[in-house]
């Protein structure tokens, strides 16, 4: 089942609620174990199908221009230069100083194994499944970062996995209880209510344990300007709710919201950015959400302070797009795209890639980036890399079916 | 055995201080049985009602993809205004059903009939992907299920299973014969397996039911040729479909007979097969009384279900009538739907407010709140449906979000007309109320804040 709830592990899955869950010990979440590792994970879903060759710009390939034509970038041999051969947009410039220093890099020409029907509803599903093939059959899956978790045989802490946002996130969902929480939540209860409200949920540990998670939870985030007393106060609080998913800033307070959570229990969280389908004007359109992807990471970075040494990010999309400009100025659903790579603990100032080429029988049904490489590899890479997980988990558990023995080192 | 209260909270849309709770299961099973009133009160447009929305939204979308591909810009950017203008104008129409889905179990003399159509919905689960069809499901509900949910299973599934927006979302549309005239022609398309595995696993028999991989394979063989047709009706392709004989659960299907009309015999024969009334018998027992039901109360329903035919009514009727289903303590979650609609029916609620009929607001008091509370609105997030266990619902995001709800919207949509929370308590709960929710209250600050109390207490948020 995939629903963006949360699956809190204070309850046993049993019929028998009540009274013999009152008796558990499980229901204080404190008496959990430790975190099981030191080591971070944050993986953000570019929604929509990030454009690989306009983010991180081949212009060594001689025919790059004659594809891309209105969307070359300024400087791509100067300052926007990678390593020769790559440039990056110019709508990421402010995160140069972490290419400089060793805390960001790229992987090119990489897919999932999703090929040819180009919709972003499979390409999510797949992406997030992690499993190697689309079986025409929609049916919700694990993700593979909570097959990442089953497979561990370690004490897992409640808020060791987090699925940050509203939005469904398929590749947290699964057996393995991980946390839910969107941060623009509001609990708009006064101090009183509140008090009235243990009363009422006393004696059912399931909404006592829930409520407590919530208060602690809603608490770090709360408004503090509320008046209780106005009703147009407390419905305030339900339209900025309901409006903030779509509003532009919140991309940042998700990466607060997650910079907090890593500080403290979590080690693996997931959130998404969306705005990437850039079918019309793509120089307007790809410049959002690349600007929301910049701020995200620094925020991260500025948030976790030395936490981020030890911090894996991992940001990837469903497809890429297609090589040339459409007649609307954009790109339409390709093959071949991009990742991103940053953080501490990462492998940076690289472009990662077994580079295809761009010559017309170097694409992917003469349209589409060439994929060389599977995105899992990396992501397998990388989870081996900071959490020490073997590699035939990996290929038999997490990434059914990869085969990673030509895998990258993008950990340090 | 059969309590009143029980009726209208686990079995209907909850308790009201103006409609009368049943007084018994003969007087739920009439009510049944008569007219649907609610929705002739409530109208939701059916999905073929659209059939001339869709042709004007294809027309124009093939205009601007001719004029996208001649490099016609000006033509391009005029035709992608109207091809919007078209699919707000059916988003616009589907967004309002919300509106009477709500009121109807808002106001419904028979809260079970809601129920029931709202299980069914979820049992067959569709919708269409783009973003305007996404809006269209409540009218696939009141179309396909609907109008079924009193009848025969067997009427049932045919009806939703090979309903276009089940043909589109399980991608039967994709499906074609390896050895039609189509796909002779072109070999890189073939046999798409969704919907025969669902309707095999979830609609009928069930993920223990005894079928194989063949079966699945072979059903899909026989559902060859059933596709949509642009304006989004359904159709026959007869190039599209697999010739030949399909062996499936060790019958002959098809032959010299049509896919078309063998199809309808299949799902037939599967819905007089034992494993889909024990599949259905459970699932009923799951939804309405506990997520782990009396083996008994099962049985008992899964009988009616072989004895009659699949015939619904008597289906309910050995649900209702099990001591099983009425004697478990109050276990499952109301699902936020459920939640918002007692709600309201508590507060004495008759109508959906004027002033609040709009898209913006509708987006403020009711869809943006269902996603919060984590179930948008009818869109399930597979073709399973939503969770039934009660840990997937009451979680820290969920309740937060469910309180949000009770402690705002409320008061709006009574149009500040809130009880005294004293009284109201009693009218939400009757008996169920506990000494200690009376006293919370009670002691409210305010009647928003007590009302709120009540509305998010264990006793109304179970049912």
């Amino acid at each position: 089942m995939t629903t963006a709830l949360s699956r809190r592990g204070f309850l046993l899955r049993s019929g028998a609620l009540g009274c013999s869950l009152a008796a558990s010990p499980l229901i204080t979440p404190m008496t959990f174990a430790a975190a099981p590792w030191e080591n971070r994970l944050v993986v953000i879903l570019l929604r929509g199908g990030m454009d690989g060759l306009d983010v991180v710009q081949p212009y060594g390939a001689p025919e790059f221009d004659t594809y891309r034509g209105g969307l070359i970038e300024s400087n791509r041999a100067g300052e926007r230069d990678l390593d020769g051969y790559f440039a990056l947009h110019r709508k990421l410039d402010k995160l140069r100083p972490l290419w400089d220093s060793g805390e960001l890099s790229f992987a090119h020409a990489v897919s999932t194994p999703y090929r040819d029907k180009r919709s972003h509803f499979d390409g999510q599903d797949l992406l997030e499944a992690g499993t190697g093939e689309v079986s025409g059959y929609s049916r919700s899956a694990d993700g593979w970062l909570n097959r990442l978790m089953q497979s561990q045989d370690v004490p897992f802490d409640l808020r060791t996995a987090f699925a940050v946002g509203r939005e469904e996130l398929s590749i947290l969902s699964g057996p393995a209880e991980v946390s839910n929480w969107a941060p623009n939540t509001v609990l708009p209860i006064s101090p009183t209510t509140e008090r009235l409200m243990e009363v009422v949920y006393h004696d059912d540990p399931l909404f006592r344990e829930s409520i407590k998670e919530a208060i602690e939870l809603a608490g770090e985030i709360s408004p503090t300007d509320l008046n209780f007393d106005e009703s147009d106060d407390m419905m305030r609080t339900m339209v900025q709710s309901v409006n903030k998913g779509q509003k532009s800033k919140s991309h940042v307070q998700l990466a607060k919201f997650t910079a907090q959570q890593l500080k403290a229990e979590t080690r693996i969280a997931a959130f998404s950015i969306g705005g990437w389908d850039s079918h019309n004007k793509q120089t307007n359109t790809i410049g959002k959400p690349l600007e929301n992807l910049g701020d995200v990471l620094l925020t991260l970075k500025r948030d976790l302070g030395p936490v981020w040494d030890k911090t894996a990010i991992i940001a990837m999309t469903e497809f890429g797009r297609t090589v040339r400009i459409n007649g609307s100025g954009g790109t339409d659903h390709g093959t071949g795209g991009a990742m991103i790579f940053a953080g501490g603990a990462i492998r940076g100032g690289k472009v990662f890639t077994q580079w295809p080429g761009l010559a017309q029988d170097q694409l992917y049904q003469e349209r589409d980036l060439m994929p060389t490489e599977d995105v899992r590899t990396y992501a397998g890479a990388t989870i081996q890399g900071l959490f020490g997980i073997d590699q035939r988990t990996i290929e038999s558990v997490i990434f059914p079916g990869l085969d990673m023995s030509a895998r990258p080192k993008v950990t340090l | 055995m059969f309590n009143s209260e029980t009726a209208a909270i686990r079995f209907g849309t909850g308790l009201s201080p103006v409609l009368e709770p049943p007084v018994d299961v003969a007087q739920m099973m009439a009510t049944l049985l008569d007219k649907d009133q609610s929705a002739l009160r409530f109208p939701v447009k059916k999905y073929g009602d659209f059939s001339q929305e869709f042709r004007d939204l294809t027309k124009v979308s093939r205009a601007y993809n001719k004029a996208r591909k001649n490099g016609d810009i000006a033509q391009e950017r005029a035709l992608r205004k109207q091809r919007a203008a078209a699919r707000r104008k059916i988003a616009r129409q589907g967004s309002q059903d919300i509106e009477n889905e709500l009121v109807r179990g808002v106001t419904a003399q028979d809260g079970f009939r809601e129920r029931l159509v709202w299980f069914w919905a979820d049992h067959f689960t569709a919708h269409l992907k783009t973003g305007y069809g996404r809006t269209l499901t409540s009218s696939y509900i009141e179309e396909a299920i609907r109008p079924h949910v009193t009848g025969d299973f067997s009427d049932l599934l045919k009806s939703a299973a090979l309903h276009p927006v089940m043909l589109r979302y399980l991608d039967q549309v994709r499906s074609i014969g390896p050895n039609s005239v189509l796909g002779q022609k072109n070999a890189k398309r073939g046999l798409n397996e969704n919907l025969a595995r669902e309707i095999l696993e979830l609609h009928t028999l069930g993920v223990d039911g005894s079928y194989a991989q063949a079966d699945v394979r072979e059903f899909a063989r026989l559902l060859t040729g059933h596709n949509v047709k642009p304006n989004g009706l359904p159709t026959f392709v007869k190039r599209q479909a697999e010739p030949g004989d399909k062996r499936i659960l060790d019958r002959r299907y098809a032959g010299s007979d049509s896919n078309q009309r063998a199809t309808q015999t299949f799902l037939d024969d599967l819905s007089a097969n034992p494993d889909t009334a024990r599949h259905i018998a459970y699932k009923l027992a799951v939804h309405f009384v506990s997520d782990h039901p009396d083996p008994h109360l099962v049985a008992h329903i899964a009988q009616a279900f072989e004895r009659s035919g699949g015939a619904l009514m008597s289906v309910y009727g050995a649900l209702l009538e099990h001591p099983a289903a009425w004697d478990a303590v109050d276990e499952k979650a109301k699902q936020p739907f459920e939640l918002i609609v007692s709600s309201l029916r508590a507060l004495g609620v008759t109508a959906y407010p004027q002033s609040e009929k709009n898209p913006r607001r509708r987006n403020i008091l009711l869809y943006g709140p269902l996603i919060l509370m984590g179930q948008p609105f009818r869109l399930p997030p597979g073709p399973d449906g939503w969770p039934e266990a009660i840990e997937d619902w009451i979680t820290p995001q969920g309740l937060a979000a469910r309180i949000q709800w009770v402690m705002t919207v409320p008061e709006v949509l009574v149009q500040g007309q809130l009880p005294d929370p004293r009284e109201f308590v009693q009218t939400a709960l009757g008996t169920r109320a506990s000494e200690r929710l009376r006293f919370a209250a009670s002691a409210a600050e305010s009647r928003r804040e007590g009302v709120g109390l009540i509305l998010s207490s264990p006793e109304f948020q179970r049912r």
